[in-house]
């Protein structure tokens, strides 16, 4: 096996697929890429059994093959290359890369241990990869980071049509989000478990350019595998198995208090106030005669306190939040205002972004988050 | 099954039903008011309370005609104004009520030893081995109201029962001037149709979270699963079961005065030097404080003293904004004192000492992040909330297993080097 190809492309593809090698695999082979030379493409893959990257580049490809290197290496190495043609030959048992005066001889790995790559998918239907992109870090921010709830640490995908609905909740807080896409079947109706962490890599890795195509299996009940890919880069994952819990009967039916303020000015009034509250301790929040206070810290400790202006209808209010829990939402808001609407204190708030203070909310993202408790 | 305060000694055929109910909780009837009262016997049967006459002081105790306009105690005085505007508002006399609540607890004490002090007005007393000399508990509980009266001229209020829990609700829904006895057999029919906020520990939200969990009186509470409670409400939910279900295993402990914590040296050497001292004053510091959190206790007071070459000894003492546990703020807090009392009058310091004050029981309980979900069991997880424990709390049980490698700040450790190497 030989080609050629340029730096840039190379170390885009290598960096890519590398991303996804697992930094303890279960075996070793699993800490190599699968580079594939054929038919003038080249393809390279990485996989840990759960999920796997393949994409397929161009190249000036001198005799076909296969090779299985160690990624990370691989990756170190073409990134630091000088602008310039590279060349990747297998001499013998030795893959040689070569570029200008530069020469590096890497081991090969047993190409026939690895395992069979996951057949991708079929295409469901596309979605706008800003869109998508977008959806994803609101509807992450309330998925629980806690692999000890694995069923939590998963978004809930469910499509109806041509939209689809992300849910997330780690107990404390639920996002939901709606966005429509291009499904190929209008009358598709089903829904999918897929982890956070994929969903944030596929965001961060495939967002940013043009359409994603949406991969999983709408015929047979038991799929395992979801798909997206994009400009040629293609990526699968396990679906995650389970009963997900019935949350969108928590979004409260009626609220009567509603507080609407500047989402960057409470960000960054949190964000200080926050400073002084340790791990765990709450964020209060007095909602009274036409502003916010904020107050944090207690007892013997720091405190801090600072208030927002707010556009309040309904009764005053005291509620008493993780500030994380507060600032992971609103990051993620969109919208220049965010409305708060409330029942009472004990009880879940709704918060809801909103471009101008007098306008309409934005319904397609909802954050709901329980207070703290805090003892009388 | 009620589970008591004490085992229980065979019923005498004289005896009446209350015989195995020998907890009494004594709770005088608004007792501020009610001393003030002997010396204005004019206010008598109008709406009157004590506390300061300013707008942003409250109501410390309201007559009975008050509260039946809705006046409490802990109230701003101009909110219970503006209920009654014609209030009587007397002033407060402190000196009054202390003499007259050593009165009663000399009353208490002379029934039995066993004599659990609350408050100024308030205790609990086991009269298990009284029975014998001064009849069943409900004749004892007569007399104490008898004596009371006799000594005090004041009225109060008496509930007979099992235990703790079940005496203080009895005495709650008994006042004014009354006695309320529960026969043991009888505890869960009596406790089972009342609210459920008359259960310990059963707040204002707490009692809106059980409402909405259509939990409305005792007796629906007594028949949750308390395994279920511990995963919703977290330790204080079997606890509340316990109680609704007549259950408390807590004992009268009579305290010996604990109201201060005082650790203190005598130099072999007198110090002269003040980075010495303070040096010493935060190693007695945080002994001080490790001793009072071994009895669960919040300082709202500290004092430091100094003795000198003669013998005379001073102290400082300041009242704290808010409670304090940990040995690092009684440092903080400490320094000054120290520095004051050595600007008054210098001196070689032959003993130092540190005292945490008004100790109490730690009022703030932690926060709790709720679920969305009502039923989280579905989930299965310790909460990590739980698992959170203070640097002190680690400090105090490292202490306990390691007793001579206990844990102490930097600054301690390199003072006691150097006190090992003059030691030789």
């Amino acid at each position: 096996m030989k080609f050629t190809i340029g730096r840039d492309v190379l170390t885009d593809a290598v960096t890519w697929t590398a991303r996804s090698l697992s930094p303890r695999p279960p075996v070793p082979v699993l800490r190599g890429l699968l580079i594939t030379a054929e038919d003038n493409l080249v393809s390279i893959a990485s996989f840990d059994y759960e999920t796997s990257a393949q994409l397929d580049v161009e190249a000036h490809i001198e005799s076909e093959g296969q090779i299985l290197v160690e990624g990370r290496m691989l990756s170190d190495i073409v990134k630091s290359l000088p602008n310039a043609p590279v060349t990747i030959e297998l001499t013998e048992s030795r893959v040689v890369v070569t570029c200008q005066n530069s020469t590096f001889t890497l081991a090969t790995m047993p190409v026939n241990e690895y395992p069979a790559l996951p057949a991708m998918p079929e295409v469901a239907g596309t979605i706008d990869g800003s869109v998508f992109a977008e959806a994803i870090a609101q509807v992450t921010a309330a998925a629980s980071k806690d692999d000890t709830l694995p069923i939590l640490t998963a978004v809930k995908i469910e499509i109806e049509g041509d939209k689809i609905t992300f849910l997330a909740t780690d107990r404390y807080r639920l996002s939901m989000k709606e966005i429509t896409w291009t499904p190929h079947d209008p009358q598709i109706s089903t829904s999918v478990l897929v982890k956070s962490r994929t969903l944030t890599e596929v965001a961060r890795s495939l967002g940013g350019g043009g359409e994603i195509e949406f991969r999983f299996a709408t015929e047979t009940d038991d799929a395992e595998l979801v798909g997206f890919s994009s400009g040629g880069r293609r990526t699968t994952s396990l679906l995650v198995d389970g009963e997900y819990p019935k949350i969108r009967s928590l979004f409260p039916e009626e609220s009567n208090i509603y507080a609407t303020v500047d989402t960057g000015q409470l960000i960054e009034a949190v964000k200080r106030v926050a400073l002084v509250a340790e791990r765990n301790t709450s964020l209060l929040m007095v909602f009274s005669n036409g502003e916010v206070s904020l107050s944090a810290g207690q007892g013997d400790d720091a405190s801090a306190t600072e208030s927002v202006p707010v556009q309040m209808e309904g009764e005053d209010i005291t509620v008493a939040f993780n500030p994380s829990y507060l600032s992971e939402g609103l990051n993620v808001m969109g919208g220049a205002y965010t409305r708060f609407a409330f029942t009472s204190a004990p009880k879940p708030a709704l918060l809801t972004g909103k471009k101008e203070l007098e306008g309409p909310q934005n319904e397609d993202y909802r954050y709901l988050v329980m207070p703290i408790r805090i003892p009388n | 099954m009620v589970s008591t305060g004490r085992s229980t000694t065979p019923r005498p055929e004289w005896a009446d039903s209350s015989w195995d109910s020998t907890i009494l909780h004594i709770d005088m009837d608004a007792f501020f008011l009610s001393v003030e009262l002997l010396d204005h016997p004019e206010l008598r049967g109008i709406p009157a309370v004590v506390g300061g006459n300013s707008g942003r002081s409250v109501v410390t105790s309201p007559s009975y005609e008050a509260r039946k306009y809705g006046i409490r105690s802990a109230m701003p005085m101009s909110q219970a104004l503006a209920l009654y505007p014609r209030l009587t508002i007397i002033e407060p006399t402190r000196d009054k009520y202390s003499h007259a609540s050593k009165k009663v607890m000399g009353v208490l004490h002379d029934i039995t030893p066993s004599v659990e002090q609350l408050s100024i007005d308030e205790a609990f007393i086991d009269v298990s081995g009284a029975r014998r000399r001064l009849g069943t508990p409900a004749q004892i509980a007569a007399l104490i109201k008898q004596r009371v009266r006799a000594v005090t001229g004041l009225p109060s209020t008496v509930g007979v029962a099992a235990n703790k829990s079940v005496a203080k609700i009895a005495s709650d829904h008994s006042k004014p001037d009354g006695l309320g006895v529960v026969p043991i057999e009888l505890t869960q029919e009596y406790l089972a149709p009342l609210p459920v906020n008359v259960i310990w520990g059963v707040g204002p939200k707490l009692h809106q979270r059980l409402m909405n969990a259509d939990i409305h009186t005792v007796g629906e509470l007594a028949k949750q699963d308390p395994r279920r409670m511990q995963r919703w409400l977290g330790a204080i939910g079997p606890q509340l079961v316990a109680l609704a279900s007549g259950e408390d295993p807590r004992t009268v402990e009579p305290r010996h005065d604990s109201k201060s914590v005082s650790v203190e040296h005598t130099f072999e050497r007198d110090i002269v030097d003040n980075q010495v001292l303070e040096k010493y004053l935060l190693d007695l510091s945080y002994e001080c404080s490790r001793r009072m959190r071994q009895e669960g206790l919040v300082a709202w007071g500290l004092s430091v003293k100094v003795k000198d070459t003669e013998l005379s000894t001073r102290t400082k003492s300041l009242s704290l904004q808010s409670s304090a546990t940990s040995g690092a703020v009684f440092f903080k807090q400490a320094v000054p004192l120290l520095q004051m009392l050595m600007q008054q009058r210098w001196h070689p310091v032959r003993l130092l000492g540190v005292r945490a004050d008004r100790l109490a029981e730690p009022a703030v309980q932690h926060e709790v992040q709720e679920s969305l979900f009502e039923d989280d069991t579905i989930f299965e997880q310790p909460d990590a909330s739980q698992d959170w424990i203070s640097t002190d709390q680690i400090l105090d049980d490292v202490a306990k297993k390691f007793p001579s490698a206990a844990i102490k700040p930097a600054t301690l450790l390199q003072h006691e080097r150097q006190q090992r190497m003059s030691d030789g």
